[in-house]
């Protein structure tokens, strides 16, 4: 089965912020077609009535007592970041801007 | 005397605890090991001896003062660079970590420090444990010891060719598909997956979390006990850790008896697609087991042939998500903020620019298996399926104690080989995925050479949930009835680097 386009591969790169140059779309568009179709054999598992596993080990929520314990300084905290201004993380415009 | 490079942990452990060598000429002859032979391996992508030295020091001045330490205090590890630490970088083998020096320990790395292991550095591995070969890595490539053309496993390939170079008596890996079991496998050593949950995550820089497994690699199987011991147990910084005692690993590693154990093979994994000469020295190995005492059967696992697939859908859908944090704001590279670009743009050219093709693919298989839609038909049917391959190893463990099956269907292949086929790359993880979906213990071990190549052959040993000490026990029986076939490790006859 022939499941991804370039255009879907567009779409994926987009939603998953990858700014692939356009070469980058024929060749993942091949490759992830042949992936698709491969791992789509698992449609060929008889499973309608088994429940789903999101994880090995059954698990129930984990708590911990709210306590206040030591933790990263701001300057510990800061100290990988790209830019920095008045002890915050300076990122690019978020909102769009004004005209 | 040997060189102490050639030593295992725990003869170097013993030789230190009698105050016959220090800390520090262990580690000096460890980074003199590195110096002769990493420029052929290139296992690891940091080393500041400096560093080595100092917590070497630290150790020798803990004993001289009479603190109680450790089997493993003043032995040096080779850590895999996708475990977080404080004084050395940590990349993951991406570009988007270059520099990256973290403000905390990975628990396992304090665990490691409070231990007494002297770390030598960090090592290589395909980017963010995405691969079975190291080609994935941004920094090169990691050459197999035992044949430099070939490559070492991976994901954890800088830490298995470390060992099996004999720059470092241990390391340290993850397994998230094989990520441990295939490059201990390919060259010769020992590689453990704990049971998921028995090794903690913190400070693991996460790919797929519902698989990931933090454990060790060896010489010998007592040397990867010993580790295993050192570093597991409960972390209350990682939720899905086991709040249980560790499982007695090292008392089975010393205990190679296997007489009355319910040994089976698992019938799915041979035939079409594996190399001869691995399934010859797998055929061996069990008739071994059977000769000392074991009882063989051989078990079906019918929803094991869906495991690669599955796996492929949640792995990189897991990966989809965990990768969304490197958003290019907080630590990382950013790429393109000049004042007129949106943080959404700068966000997408770092990414771009940051990760390498197989982790794009990833991202992009993931986020379509998990996009609406697609979901039921991908996403929830594999998680159906990792239902359905649980409860073939709860059958089969009604019936045996452990599981065996070849390691990986062939010996190391050649760099390059499947640099450009993701699909068959993926193969290399055909055997070990079912244990990570299951999240059961599994390890293997050495079995021999192939008859085509000469290459190393493993043993895939799996036990239940917290049977780790399984693996150990029937792993430490193969080693010692081969090494007396042999005459020696397995190790001995790779060729002088």
């Amino acid at each position: 089965m022939s499941a991804i386009t370039r255009d879907e591969v567009a779409h994926l790169a987009r939603l998953s912020r990858l700014a692939l140059a356009e070469e980058e779309l024929d060749h993942f568009a091949a490759q992830l077609d042949q992936i698709v179709g491969a791992v789509a054999r698992v449609a060929e598992v008889a499973a309608d009535d088994i429940p789903p596993s999101s994880h090995a080990l059954p698990l129930t929520n984990v708590f911990r007592p709210d306590e206040v314990r030591p933790c990263l300084t701001p300057e510990q905290a800061l100290s990988g970041a790209p830019a920095v201004e008045d002890g915050r993380f300076r990122v690019p415009r978020i909102l769009g801007e004004e005209a | 005397m040997t060189e102490l490079f050639r030593k295992t942990a725990a003869e170097l452990g013993a030789l230190l605890a009698a105050g016959e060598v220090s800390a520090v000429e262990v580690a000096q002859a460890h980074l003199d090991r590195i110096a002769a032979v990493d420029s052929k391996v290139k296992a690891f992508l940091h080393l500041s001896a400096d560093t080595t030295l100092a917590q070497a020091r630290a150790v020798d001045e803990r004993r001289a003062q009479g603190e109680k330490l450790g089997p493993l205090a003043g032995v040096p590890i080779a850590h895999k660079d996708i475990f977080t630490t404080a004084d050395m970088p940590t990349t993951a083998a991406s570009k988007i970590l270059e520099g990256w020096r973290p403000p905390y320990d990975a628990t396992v790395t304090s665990r490691l420090r409070a231990a007494g292991l002297v770390i030598l550095g960090k090592t290589n591995l395909d980017e963010f444990a995405m691969g079975s070969s190291t080609e994935n890595s941004a920094y090169g490539t990691t050459h197999n010891p035992w044949d430099l053309g070939r490559i070492p496993g991976g994901s954890s390939g800088g830490s298995s060719a470390a060992v099996a170079s004999y720059e470092a008596p241990l390391s340290t890996g993850t397994d998230t598909g094989g990520s441990i079991r295939q490059p201990a496998a390919v060259t010769g050593i020992v590689g453990m997956k704990p049971t998921y949950g028995g090794s903690s995550r913190y400070g693991l820089i996460a790919f797929a979390s519902s698989l990931d497994t933090p454990g060790p690699f060896g010489r010998t199987v007592l040397d990867a006990a010993l580790l295993h011991e050192a570093f597991s147990g409960h972390d209350p910084c990682d939720s899905t850790s086991i709040d249980a005692p560790v499982p007695p690993v090292v008392e089975a590693a010393k205990n190679p008896d296997v007489a009355g154990m319910r040994i089976g093979v698992v019938k799915e994994f041979g035939g079409e697609g594996y190399q001869p000469g691995v399934l010859a020295r797998f055929r061996e190995a069990v008739e071994l087991l059977e000769s000392l005492g074991a009882k063989v059967v051989e078990v079906s696992c019918p929803s094991f042939a869906y495991a690669l697939p599955a796996y492929y859908l949640i792995a990189p859908s897991e990966c989809s998500s965990n990768l969304a944090r490197f958003d290019a704001m907080r630590y990382g590279l950013r790429v393109g903020d000049d004042g007129t670009r949106s943080a959404e743009e700068v966000m997408a050219l770092t990414r771009a620019a940051g990760f390498g093709p197989e982790v794009k693919r990833r991202i992009m298989l993931g986020t379509y298996a998990l996009s609406s839609g697609y979901y039921d038909a991908y996403y929830g049917q594999a998680q159906k399926v990792r239902t359905l391959i649980a409860r073939d190893f709860d059958a089969a463990f009604h019936q045996v104690d452990v599981l065996v099956s070849p390691t990986t269907p062939t010996t190391a292949f050649p760099i390059g080989e499947r640099a450009d086929d993701p699909m068959a790359m993926y193969l290399a993880d055909l055997c070990t995925i079912p244990a990570n979906l299951a999240g059961n213990a599994a390890m293997s071990v050495p079995c021999g050479l192939a008859d085509e190549d000469d290459m190393p052959v493993g043993l895939q040993i799996m036990a239940p949930v917290l049977g780790d000490d399984r693996c150990y026990r029937v792993g430490a029986a193969v080693e010692r009835a081969l090494e007396s076939r042999w005459g020696g490790p397995l190790l001995a006859k790779a060729p002088a680097l």
